[in-house]
């Protein structure tokens, strides 16, 4: 029939595209709960947390008059009387409504020991009568104490006063903006110290796993289906326990009065216990354990893959079985030995508990720093920059990754 | 065949295998391969053959007996030292190297000269008809191409035996006629001794210059092709290579090659076998093509009154069902031609044979 042409109608067309946006939808719905839960769950805090390592609006929304009157300042000696008037008006109004604090707290970051000159001030100026304040403020503020004399501090409030900032991050690299505000080394190096420790410690215990995960999950995949289910079983089986019993269960092995130590007495090995915890040693020997499974279940499904019959051929071919293995084997097993690297070294990175419960003071990594400054010290910008400063150097590794291994040639699985 | 030598150039030696210490895989393994042969292991999974042909390439170890090349036992020899070239199942082309890194690694483990080594992949990317594709990754190459890389790399560094495990097992029909073909091209050119395993016996028939017959461990007949159709010994190998009608009978004489066996629907004049004694129960095999339905104009020695069931159209020739008496299914096939008879159901036939295409198996 004629009219029984075979290329598509526009209706036909029209139907089709309405069939698949129809299809699209559906499978978009299904992860529509998923989406909204990331987006509240990591999308946002993760913004937040950029946002805040250079977002400090405390200072500037407590003195904005002074503020505005120190832009026109020029830094090098004391700001002219009516800006000095105006702070001392600002001090009097932040003592009576009690924001006087968090003001010390902020310079005294800028500038340290500023938080009881503030603070004293502050006291004093509180009953300090209004109109007195206005006329003769600059000459109050500065007979209560010498360091208002000082261009220094006037300079670190204006800093301070600055509402986004790139300070904690500088901080986070031990560096500061000196009194001409050029960038210089901070005389306490704690920050750079601490990454590269945590970088050294997430290489060891990679290495670590690497070098036990290996020819286990080479085993496992060569031995009959019983055999792996069975070792699969004690892989697994620290994931059916608390996190916080296992390191805890190291404690009870390793510290002075602990399992190890008291065989060692026992055995005469030793005069007196040594120290196995709170050190590097208690936080790679813990970590390696508790991470050992991200290491062999990526190497487990890729060499459960790869048939016994390529190790076979190499043989066959004159290769001996070291030779084969290295040229035909770790090849084909290296996409499962790089997702298990890359999944260890990025979560040991950024590892918080076991160093905390473990490390003592020498085995802290950074997460515990971190930690630190949300929860003690109070110093949320620091701590934002910090864990900033994480995110950038495992997105730098990852892209190195990339670079040198490829991505596509990871397997989970 | 060649003329036979004083030594073998490979033999096995009553070898036997066993995995788990009781029971025995391969049960005193025989055979003498001469140089430039072409056998295939045959038989169906589990029985056996595979085995052999790990023990061979030194995958699996001998539990006793001796596997010898050129009279040299290699029962102690490295897998890695013994020289045999392998073509798998699955090809076991190595995905990370090129086509070409494929075919030179043999020769780089030897620690061949690279230019030497250049000029012999290229011969053998040459003899394989693959001269273009020498940059490809295994991964980029159909299955055909993929099986004849396996087959060059297994014959580049020029091995004593090529092992070849079920080679053609991943192919579909037409591809595995084709490789057929390659692979008798190839061992005719190059002349080298082939141990090849299978359980599809047309690949087998068609390739071999022996086979050998595995069941249960043990080989049942080790023969070429023409012989192990038309003679099998015993009616196992009767039934595994190609297809056949079992007819149960009495054996009542016999005389010398000849013997007379009782059926239901009378008696049959057949081929003996071994093992055949007068007065025992045996079967009676005939190849579906060796029945002929009367009329014919085939010369016939014997008769056998059937019931007609159906046909089936299935070509180039008609499969004709009909049944005996004691409910025996007969299988004849006949050439589509104009002599195919039409039958209405439950007709009476006579099918007729030859003596010399029936034999008669202990039962």
């Amino acid at each position: 029939m004629s009219n029984r042409v075979s290329s598509l109608s526009s209706q036909d067309a029209a139907n089709a595209r309405r069939q698949m946006r129809r299809r699209r939808t559906q499978a978009f719905l299904f992860v529509v709960p998923l989406l909204v839960f990331i987006l509240f769950a990591f999308v946002a805090p993760i913004t937040t947390m950029l946002f805040r390592s250079v977002y400090n609006p405390t200072v500037a929304e407590l003195v904005p008059e002074t503020l505005a009157m120190l832009e026109d300042w020029e830094g090098e000696d004391l700001p002219d009387e009516a800006t000095i008037t105006q702070f001392a008006i600002d001090m009097k109004r932040m003592a009576n409504d009690r924001t006087s604090g968090r003001f010390a707290d902020e310079i005294n970051r800028a500038l340290p020991g500023m938080s009881s000159v503030v603070k004293s001030t502050a006291r004093g100026l509180r009953r300090a009568d209004d109109d007195e304040l206005a006329a003769n403020g600059a000459e109050m503020l500065l007979e209560k104490n010498d360091r208002w004399s000082n261009p220094a501090t006037w300079r670190a409030i204006r800093s301070a006063g600055q509402v986004y900032t790139s300070s904690y991050y500088l901080t986070a690299v031990d560096m500061e903006y000196d009194s001409e505000g050029d960038i210089v080394q901070r005389d306490t190096q704690i920050y750079k110290q601490l990454y590269t420790k945590t970088l050294k410690m997430a290489l060891i215990i990679t290495g670590l796993t690497m070098l036990l995960g290996y020819p286990l999950a080479f085993y496992m995949s060569q031995a009959s289906p019983a055999t792996a289910n069975f070792l699969m079983v004690f892989v697994l089986l620290p994931f059916w326990t608390s996190l916080l019993v296992r390191t805890t269960a190291w404690i009870a092995l390793l510290q002075a009065g602990g399992v190890v130590n008291s065989s060692l007495l026992w055995a005469g090995l030793i005069n007196e216990p040594i120290e196995l915890l709170y050190n590097e040693f208690s936080t790679i020997l813990a970590m390696t354990h508790i991470l050992l499974p991200f290491m062999v279940l990526p190497l487990y499904a890729v060499m459960r893959g790869i048939d016994a019959s390529f190790m076979r051929a190499a043989i066959s071919m004159g290769s001996n079985p070291i030779g084969a293995w290295y040229k035909i084997y770790l090849p084909m097993s290296l996409p499962g030995l790089s997702a298990g690297a890359l999944l260890v070294f990025i979560i040991s990175v950024g590892y918080y508990i076991t160093p905390a419960l473990v490390g003592g003071t020498d085995g802290q990594m950074i997460s515990n720093i971190i930690a630190f400054h949300m929860q003690v010290s109070n110093n949320w910008e620091l701590a934002a920059a910090l864990g900033s400063l994480l995110l950038i150097l495992i997105l730098v590794l990852y892209w190195l990754f990339d670079r040198f291994v490829g991505t596509d040639n990871l397997k989970l699985g | 065949m060649k003329d036979t030598k004083a030594e073998a150039f490979l033999r096995f030696d009553n070898v036997k295998k066993s995995y788990d210490q009781q029971n025995l895989v391969v049960k005193g393994f025989d055979m003498d391969v001469q140089e430039g042969e072409f056998i295939t292991l045959l038989g169906p999974s589990g029985s056996g053959k595979t085995t052999v042909l790990m023990m061979l390439a030194g995958f699996e170890s001998v539990t006793s007996g001796d596997i010898a090349i050129s009279g040299k036992s290699i029962n102690k020899t490295a897998p890695n030292k013994r020289n045999i070239g392998m073509v798998f199942q699955n090809y076991a082309l190595f995905p990370h190297m090129t086509v070409a890194e494929n075919l030179a690694y043999p020769l780089s483990v030897r620690k061949m000269p690279k230019a030497e080594i250049k000029d012999r992949v290229a011969e053998y990317l040459a003899l394989v008809e693959l001269s273009a594709f020498g940059d490809r990754r295994p991964g980029q190459l159909s299955g055909g191409q993929r099986q004849r890389v396996a087959l060059a790399r297994a014959m580049i560094f020029q091995p004593t035996l090529i092992l070849m495990d079920e080679p053609l097992g991943a192919l579909d029909k037409n591809l595995r006629e084709q490789m057929q073909f390659e692979i008798t091209r190839l061992h005719k050119q190059i002349g080298f001794t082939v141990i090849y395993v299978t359980h599809d016996q047309t690949e087998a028939l068609s390739m071999s210059d022996r086979i050998a017959v595995f069941n249960d461990g043990v080989v049942q007949q080790c023969a070429p092709p023409a012989e192990l159709y038309e003679r099998p010994v015993n009616a196992f190998v009767a039934e595994f290579i190609g297809e056949n009608n079992f007819v149960q009978g009495r054996v009542t004489r016999i005389e010398g090659e000849i013997a007379k066996v009782e059926t239901d629907t009378g008696t049959i004049t057949t081929q003996t076998s071994e093992g055949l004694t007068e007065g025992a129960q045996c079967r009676v095999s005939i190849r579906p093509e060796k029945l002929f339905i009367h009329p014919t104009t085939h010369a016939h020695d014997n008769a056998l009154t059937a019931t007609f069931v159906t046909r089936i159209y299935v070509g180039d020739f008609i499969r004709y069902y009909f049944r005996l008496p004691d409910s025996t299914d007969i299988i004849v096939k006949v050439l589509n031609d104009l002599s195919a008879p039409e039958f209405e159901e439950g007709a009476m036939a006579q099918l007729l044979s030859l003596t010399k295409d029936c034999i008669a198996f202990a039962d």
